[in-house]
């Protein structure tokens, strides 16, 4: 997994006044399920059009395959499986043009597989588009994505706002698009008990900055929460090092933190605080805390 | 081979695996010689990537628990695993340290826990015998 298959270094953009990217630098290994997260309007859309090449990046560069996706469209994009957050399929056709007329624009298009998919998908060839259900459409938009057998799958909120059987049809095309020949999936999302489930790496990214790209296991293992109890009712939570957010009242707190261990028991010592439970926190949990540690100049 | 993941818990999902696989082997329901999922398979049942059941079995196999045999597949290891009785001992810990916690929460001391304890496990067997 020493091959890169998405390299962006320092990419910025800006649409009018806002900032939608600073100096935004990842990289998706080959054979990697890559989860980028972040809220609403944190850049994530905006982050993906750069790797399909629909936006031109005014600061810095995007790599996919080693290809500029702006400068070399047939290289990158027909490569590439894309699930888009609107799902803006043509809505004058029949399931059946839909897939001849998105077939035309792939040479390596696999009518036996796309056959496959829609009999799982359970996807009538005659039904209009218009017609279809919202589940309906994001099946229909999966099998357009994975029927050409792309090395890379871009899927941007690929769940959201879908029923349970739905969602599961798509975590399980995420897990059989990397498990049949190692191909590469970059997904965004906010559901982030999904993306602790199937991705191997994760980026948080909030206000267009990157917060932190690393392995999942490594994000999981790094951060801890403590519950804590204090001789005496506290009326806020005393400031300590290695603490990212703590919730509570009275002398019981929870505390989530990264690192800083020793220094953390020793402050919590000091303060003649015990320990009463150590857990690990979820991925969620991760993200609500670095979310609420991050400095927001608006907020004071 | 029954592996329950859990999301709500922050432990990564390939020492979920692992301690699980550990879990089945020391309870007996993993027989020695056994073959596991191959590593797509497994992902594919539990919705997780490939990478991660192979570092699950990775660890499994520098611990001693599993075999993996080139074009054959992965196997637990031969005869009585050496890590069954350890295992035992790491699992049973977690539940005592949980049961000491609570104890000395409620203020009960050691030597009325370990009378409590002893009443119980007569009752249980009590319990177990009126079954059958």
């Amino acid at each position: 997994m020493s091959a890169h298959v998405i390299e962006i270094s320092d990419l910025s953009r800006r649409f009018g006044k806002k900032q939608a990217l600073d100096n935004v630098s990842l990289s998706v290994p080959e054979g990697a399920v890559f989860g980028l997260v972040g809220e609403n309007g944190a850049g994530k859309t905006t982050l993906l059009k750069h790797v399909l090449g629909f936006l031109k990046p005014q600061q810095g560069t995007v790599r996919v395959f080693g290809l500029d996706p702006v400068a070399d469209p047939p290289g990158v994009l027909g490569r590439i499986g894309h699930l888009s957050e609107t799902r803006d399929l043509p809505t004058w056709m029949t399931v059946r043009e839909l897939f001849e007329f998105t077939r035309a624009f792939y040479p390596k298009w696999d009518p036996v597989y796309a056959e496959e998919l829609r009999m799982m998908f359970e996807l009538s060839l005659s039904q209009k588009v218009p017609t279809l259900s919202r589940g309906q459409l994001a099946r229909a938009g999966l099998l357009l994505a994975l029927a050409h057998r792309p090395p890379l799958l871009v899927l941007d909120e690929p769940s959201s706002g879908l029923d349970p059987v739905v969602r599961k049809d798509i975590l399980d095309a995420i897990i059989r698009t990397v498990v049949d020949e190692g191909r590469t999936v970059l997904f965004s999302s906010h559901l982030l008990d999904e993306v602790q489930r199937v991705s191997d790496q994760v980026a948080i990214l909030d206000q267009g900055k990157i917060l932190l790209t690393s392995p999942l296991d490594e994000v999981l293992v790094s951060h801890y929460q403590l519950t804590v109890s204090f001789p005496e009712p506290q009326p806020f939570f005393p400031q300590l090092t290695g603490a990212l957010t703590w919730s509570g009242s009275g002398r019981e707190w929870k505390i989530v933190c990264n690192g800083q261990k020793q220094e953390l028991e020793d402050q919590l010592h000091e303060l003649n605080a015990e320990i009463l439970e150590q857990t690990a926190p979820t991925l969620d949990e991760i993200f609500v805390a670095r979310m609420k540690s991050v400095e927001r100049p608006s907020a004071t | 081979m029954q592996i329950q993941l859990s999301e709500a818990d922050g432990t990564p999902y390939y020492l979920q695996v692992t301690n699980q696989v550990k879990f089945l082997v020391a309870s007996g329901r993993l027989e020695p010689h056994e073959q596991l999922p191959s590593v797509r398979g497994l992902a594919q049942q539990l919705t997780i990537t490939p990478n991660t059941v192979a570092r699950a079995y990775r660890e499994l196999e520098a611990e001693g628990v599993v075999v993996s045999k080139r074009g054959a597949g992965v196997f637990i290891s031969n005869g009585v695993s050496p890590l069954s009785n350890k295992e035992k001992r790491r699992i049973l810990n977690e539940r005592m340290d949980a049961l000491l916690t609570e104890s000395r929460q409620l203020g009960v001391d050691e030597e009325t826990l370990l009378k409590l304890l002893r009443q119980r496990s007569q009752k249980f067997d009590l319990v177990k015998e009126v079954e059958k």
